[in-house]
């Protein structure tokens, strides 16, 4: 369970949003909307403990982020605007290599199921510049796939792709809920998902 | 543990498929090296006498070439932000991708400093005070520049800022470093030098990683 309450986020002389409470339980999600500007990415890199708030706290399961650090950092999942991918080295090499920064292990044969069932089947020994920008965000989402997290936080994932990956992802999403995970995400899109709410700054 | 030898293995695996940072660094300093002995001429005594300079100098400056790439990649494709969102501690990231830069840039300087050497005359016992010195140095160079580039990370203009920011901590090194060349052959033993050179790589290897993690932090508020 992930709550803020009073959170301020203030960028060179603009205060973007301020007193803003917010909580997210086991199986839901929280669809953050907003203008261009509004400070979406603000306040999803403020829950991702990227940036401190300028004011406000926030918990998880009762105890403050900071206070968690490492137990935080390996519940939650954060993407971002870039892509975290390399692009000298294969979608494969990705997924491994990450995962084994976050001290894990993964072993080809799972990581293979992940590109595969992104349709990356074939590509997986092309490094990730000859891949188009749709391709290297699927090999993001194969990150969402492989990584064990009960919060993710996503920056609009939906950009740069197709019908066929967005209902891919939104499959994903579904089952992370069903599963007791938690979702915070932007999107410019409607999100045909349960158990959603709605915070508009 | 297991994830700094990941990010010191996928460090070398990016720098084998972008070999011609490394390799450019390489040539840098096999090139300057080698014009001064073309420019001055065969004189062999002041040859030696400028040899370790020389060789030190272009080592800091072969370093400096690489060392804006050294997080500017890793934070254009997000890529940092993982690495600082990681349950491995971000300091331990850092000294494995310090390692990383050590193994591509310093090493191989450390390992061509001898055949260079030969070219300004010097004998077996100075080339070998020449690599000692080199060992310790060329990790202080990563190590200090690592704060450097940390520092400089997201600045406009900051490849200048860089050098202006990192040759001056650079100073000490050299001071040792060619020392230790200069008084072997003078017959006064390298001895203090080394262990002045060892002493600062020690402070370096405790106070770098933190200083550089402390600066990409602010980076990446």
């Amino acid at each position: 369970m992930l709550t803020a309450t009073g959170l301020s986020c203030v960028r060179g002389e603009r205060r973007l949003f301020a007193g803003l409470d917010l909580a997210v339980g086991p199986g839901e999600w929280l669809h953050v909307q907003g203008e261009n500007g509004a400070g979406k990415t603000s306040l999803l890199r403020i829950l991702a403990t990227l940036s401190p708030p300028a004011e406000g706290e926030i918990r998880w399961h009762n105890e403050t982020v900071e206070s968690l650090a490492e137990d935080y950092r390996r519940a939650m999942l954060f993407l971002g605007h870039h892509g975290a991918v390399k692009e000298e080295l294969t979608p494969l090499e990705n997924l491994t290599l990450a995962a084994q920064l976050d001290g894990a292990t993964l072993d080809a044969a799972t990581a293979l199921q992940a590109l595969e069932r992104f349709g990356l089947r074939g590509r997986e020994d092309l490094a990730v510049r000859f891949l188009s920008a749709g391709q290297k965000r699927r090999v993001l989402l194969a990150r969402l796939a492989v990584r064990k997290a009960s919060l993710w936080i996503l920056d609009e994932p939906f950009t740069a792709l197709d019908v066929k990956a967005v209902a891919m992802l939104s499959g994903l999403i579904e089952e992370h809920l069903a599963e007791g995970g938690m979702a915070i995400l932007t999107s410019h899109q409607s999100m045909p998902l349960p158990n959603g709410k709605v915070l508009s700054i | 543990m297991s994830s700094v030898i990941a990010i010191i293995r996928r460090d070398l695996l990016l720098a084998m498929r972008r070999k011609s940072e490394v390799l450019t660094a390489l040539f840098f300093f096999i090139i300057v090296v080698s014009l001064f002995p073309l420019g001055i001429g065969p004189e062999s005594a002041l040859l030696r006498k400028i040899a370790p300079g020389v060789i030190w100098v272009a080592a800091l400056l072969a370093t400096m070439l690489g060392l804006a790439r050294l997080f500017a990649p890793d934070h254009a494709d997000g890529t940092l932000e993982q690495m600082v969102l990681s349950p491995t501690p971000l300091g331990l990231l850092v000294t494995g991708k310090i390692v990383a830069h050590w193994i591509t840039t310093g090493l191989p300087l450390v390992l061509l400093a001898p055949v260079l050497g030969i070219q300004f005359d010097l004998d077996a016992g100075a080339l070998g005070i020449l690599v000692l010195a080199l060992l310790l140095g060329t990790p202080l160079l990563s190590l200090i520049g690592a704060i450097g580039a940390a520092l400089t990370l997201g600045v406009r203009g900051g490849g200048v800022l860089l050098s202006l920011l990192v040759l001056p901590l650079y100073v000490p090194a050299l001071i040792f470093g060619a020392g230790a060349v200069e008084s072997h052959i003078s017959g006064l033993g390298a001895g203090g030098h080394l262990s002045l050179l060892a002493a600062l790589l020690a402070l370096a290897v405790f106070f770098a990683p933190w200083a550089t993690t402390a600066a990409l932090r602010i980076a990446l508020e």
